[in-house]
């Protein structure tokens, strides 16, 4: 099986298809530069003045142009029936039903950060008002704590955990500024938009540890290649975290706009959910 | 109609060295306004280019001193102190590189300069149809132009919210979107006007015999361009004015309800009470814009493809293969690009019903540009090619706008896009596209067309050295390019991707991105030296240098200053008729009998 080359690790279940989707349109994108460029190069040569001095006033006549124009709006077609569209509406589009299980997290962008919103062992997202919006008292999504629903709900800044292998869905949104919410490893990304709320589906297929070891074991092997230590390198990935970037400007911090997410084993994301919720207060992460 | 008389013209008026820059201030003459576009024009292309630089560096070693700044800009500068620029510089830097280089460099390149110099002259008018609204678009354009760049002597600055200006962040900045809007509003009234112009001019001043079916390539490509700007700048002036409105009146056309910026509620204070402001939408901002903007894209494209043909034609002495096909081709690319806008938009959350229609849309839209495209090539195949500097900059548009219109399948497919979306890879597409593509045509027109405009030739040897090394200068700073976005780095990024682990293995890109954007302005110094020597010391040429066909050739180098031609011509024929069976030269111009 080739891959798309220069794509990041992938550790989602959907981004499978983005993948091939990449890399099949690549394909065929190459295959209409390789015939047309060597087209190109045989008239140039072959018809260069100096070997071709008279020029012949009839046009080629040929069905070649027609046919080739014909395959590229079949493979468009193709890509855009058989792909594109059906991923749009049963993944992007279609959110998973409590059958599912999904795991369902608020996520509220400002400049120049991600907060995270958990309902807590309740399931249920507490009461939240604009008006209560308080960042320096610990509660950037202006969450009402008089509501029964938030006494157990969790806020977390620039990080995200998450459980491997269950559906999420991410209800994005933004208290200021358009920003988008991406995580490259994953092959998520949406806009998060001040005044509507998106929701946006996905399932984290390999743990942070998981994608740390193979970082660990592909650092390992191309070790010979390059000079430099192994351990230091191991080290660095050690810390190593997927990464939430901001992809749309959204301001002058823009480019350190960026949370990690932590995509955790069932039993770890329970624990650390439990722990956050009898806090019940902000984690903070520096940056 | 013009009320220019055919009455004889001066010795001064016919000597391109008598150009007053006093005459020039008032004049409605067609040609002389077209030069002031095009010199403008190139003035703000080297303004954008210079901007782009200094980004350059900040981006491949960020927070390093920039060697020479603090002569540039004064060593206690608060754009660049001790030489490192700051975030706020950086992003006023990125938004007016783009909104310069759009609006003020190459729609004026293509549309302002070649379109208002040759389009009169290849219908075998004397002037345009409406020649102070000529000078109207002239001047509004210039206009637009300095209240752009003096906003960046501005208490804060530029404009610093992207080219694409999206609300809320717009309307929360500074005063220098203030006149980013008003700069916009002008350039809108120009580009209306000389639509309207150009429109009237082709369908009314066409020579006798000039049917369209007669009509240079190039011009078809104007009216369809003029078409698109007029049905598609309305409802960005319309956008402009409502967020001119956010910004000094505190409305909110584009502000949602519950917006809390820097800890604080967004309010408004209306007849001493404070309210909070709200009711508005962020995302009609980013459909009126793009409305404009994607058709902008193709205006930035089907001149170009027009002076191409023309240079392609004449230099592989042959007619243009499938002429009435790439006529429909091209009138059908105007009308779908007004349908494919929010293909810019399918991350805000759009349903499958609505990206399904913009995806289809978009992959149509490529079929008629594929069209074009091969009928280019297929006009060259059985030709006598000659490889002049116009010729090489023409050929090379090929294959560099077809790499810029693949790149661009990925991102109209909306599954692939949700990993290309706002990275290097959306910037590569349309660079190569306006840049590699547009720019090589650009550039191919001014050495095609400067022995008709100043009546000398350019060198041929500085003029390959110009275009060998651009070419290859180009593609060293774009190709990597791609290899970034497909990382999935950012774009916007003030420290070039320096904050994110996922960005590391491609950062030394941006290193090797900079030296060669570097390298390429110091390829563009043969240009201008070229351009320079050439209008004093170039040598002499004839009515017909390049033994073209079309109308403009009739005139002499340069046209009469009153009426371009001495005789109004007649078109016997069609636009490229070369190599004609049973003549005795190899071309036969439209105005000959």
């Amino acid at each position: 099986m080739i891959h798309m080359p220069g794509l990041p690790f992938l550790a989602s279940k959907d981004g499978a298809t983005i993948d091939f989707s990449l890399l099949l349109i690549h394909l065929l994108m190459l295959a209409m530069l390789l015939a047309w460029g060597a087209v190109f190069v045989i008239i140039l040569a072959r018809f260069r003045r100096s070997r071709h001095p008279k020029a012949e006033y009839a046009g080629i006549k040929t069905r070649l142009a027609g046919w080739a124009e014909a395959g590229v709006v079949v493979a468009e077609a193709a890509m855009l029936v058989g792909i594109s569209i059906p991923f749009w509406a049963t993944r992007v589009n279609a959110v998973p039903g409590a059958d599912q299980q999904p795991v369902e997290v608020r996520v509220v962008a400002q400049q120049y950060v991600w907060n995270v919103h958990y309902p807590g062992p309740d399931g249920k997202f507490g009461r939240t008002n604009a008006l209560l919006v308080d960042d320096k008292a610990g509660n950037p999504v202006g969450l009402d704590r008089n509501d029964p629903a938030a006494k157990d709900d969790v806020i977390a800044v620039n990080q995200l955990h998450l459980p491997v292998n269950r559906p999420v869905i991410v209800h994005l949104t933004s208290k200021d500024v358009i920003h988008s919410f991406a995580l490259p490893e994953l092959r998520v990304k949406r806009d998060a938009i001040p005044g509507m709320t998106v929701d946006v589906p996905f399932t984290p297929t390999v743990t942070t540890a998981q994608f740390r070891n193979e970082l660990k074991a592909e650092a390992t092997r191309s070790y010979s290649e390059k000079p430099g230590g192994l351990a230091d390198q191991l080290a660095a990935i050690d810390k190593r975290d997927y990464e939430i970037a901001c992809a749309q400007m959204c301001g002058l911090a823009h480019y350190r706009m960026r949370g990690t997410l932590v995509v955790q084993t069932q039993d770890e994301f329970q624990k650390w959910l439990k722990e956050q919720s009898l806090r019940s207060s902000v984690v903070e992460e520096t940056w | 109609m013009t009320s220019h008389s055919p009455s004889l013209p001066s010795k001064a008026e016919r000597n391109p060295a008598a150009f007053s820059f006093r005459a020039a201030l008032v004049s409605t003459d067609h040609k002389v306004i077209g030069i002031l576009y095009g010199v403008t024009a190139l003035t703000f292309l080297l303004t954008g280019f210079l901007i782009m630089m200094l980004m350059r560096w900040q981006l491949a070693y960020p927070g390093r001193a920039l060697p020479g700044a603090s002569a540039l800009f004064g060593s206690n500068s608060a754009r660049m102190p001790g030489g490192v620029m700051v975030p706020e510089f950086y992003y006023q830097l990125g938004a007016m590189h783009g909104t310069i280089m759009v609006f003020l460099a190459i729609v004026p390149l293509l549309v302002g300069a070649f379109g208002t110099y040759l389009v009169p002259l290849q219908l075998g008018a004397p002037n345009t149809a409406f020649p102070r609204l000529t000078r109207l678009g002239y001047w509004s354009y210039l206009a637009g132009g300095v209240v752009w760049l003096s906003s960046f002597a501005l208490p804060g600055g530029a404009a610093q919210s992207g080219w694409t200006s999206y609300p809320p962040l717009s309307i929360i900045a500074g005063h220098g979107q203030t006149f980013w809007l008003i700069g916009m509003i002008l350039i809108i009234v120009s580009s209306i006007a000389g639509a309207i112009n150009m429109i009237v001019t082709i369908i009314q001043l066409r020579v006798i015999g000039l049917t369209y079916m007669r009509l240079p390539f190039f011009v078809w490509s104007q009216l369809v361009t003029a078409f698109l700007l007029l049905l598609a700048f309305p409802p960005l002036g319309a956008a402009g004015i409502l967020q001119l409105m956010d910004r000094v009146v505190d409305t909110s056309f584009f502000l949602p309800s519950g917006l809390v910026v820097s800890g604080a509620a967004l309010t408004a204070n209306v007849g001493g009470q404070t309210i909070p402001r709200g009711g508005g939408s962020a995302l009609l901002w980013q459909h009126l814009f793009w409305f404009l903007a994607h058709p902008e894209v193709y205006v930035l494209v089907l001149p170009a493809m027009g002076m191409v043909a023309e240079i392609l034609a004449n230099n592989a002495r042959k007619p243009l293969w499938g002429y009435k096909s790439m006529v429909y081709g091209t009138i059908f690319l105007g009308v779908m690009s007004m349908l494919v806008w929010a293909h810019h938009m399918f991350l805000t959350g759009m349903g499958t019903v609505i990206t399904a229609f913009f995806q289809a849309t978009t992959m149509i839209v490529s079929i008629p540009s594929i069209i074009v495209l091969t009928a280019l090539l297929a006009s060259l195949w059985g030709g006598a090619i000659r490889f002049n500097t116009p010729m090489l900059f023409a050929l090379a548009f090929l294959p560099m706008f077809g790499i810029g219109g693949l790149t661009g399948l990925p991102l109209g497919l909306a599954v692939t896009d949700i990993h290309l979306h706002d990275t290097y890879y959306v910037i590569d597409h349309f660079h190569y596209i306006v840049v590699c593509g547009t720019l090589s045509a650009i550039f191919g027109g001014i050495y095609y067309w400067f022995p008709k405009v100043t009546g000398r030739a350019m060198n041929e040897r500085l003029g390959r050295i110009h275009f060998w090394s651009s070419l290859v200068l180009l593609n060293c700073i774009f190709m990597p390019m791609f290899i970034q976005g497909m990382a999935g780095v950012s774009r916007r990024l003030y420290d070039g991707g320096l904050s994110y682990a996922h960005a590391q293995p491609v950062l030394k890109l941006n290193v090797f991105i900079t030296h060669a954007a570097f390298a390429l302005a110091l390829a563009q110094i043969p240009f201008i030296v070229n351009l320079l020597w050439s209008l004093r010391r170039g040598p002499r040429v004839e009515a017909n240098p390049w033994q073209a066909t079309t109308l403009e050739w009739a005139a002499a180098s340069p046209p009469l200053a009153q009426g371009n031609f001495e005789t109004p011509p007649v078109a016997h024929r069609g636009p490229c008729e070369y190599s004609v069976p049973g003549k005795d030269k190899d071309y036969t111009p439209q105005w000959e009998q």
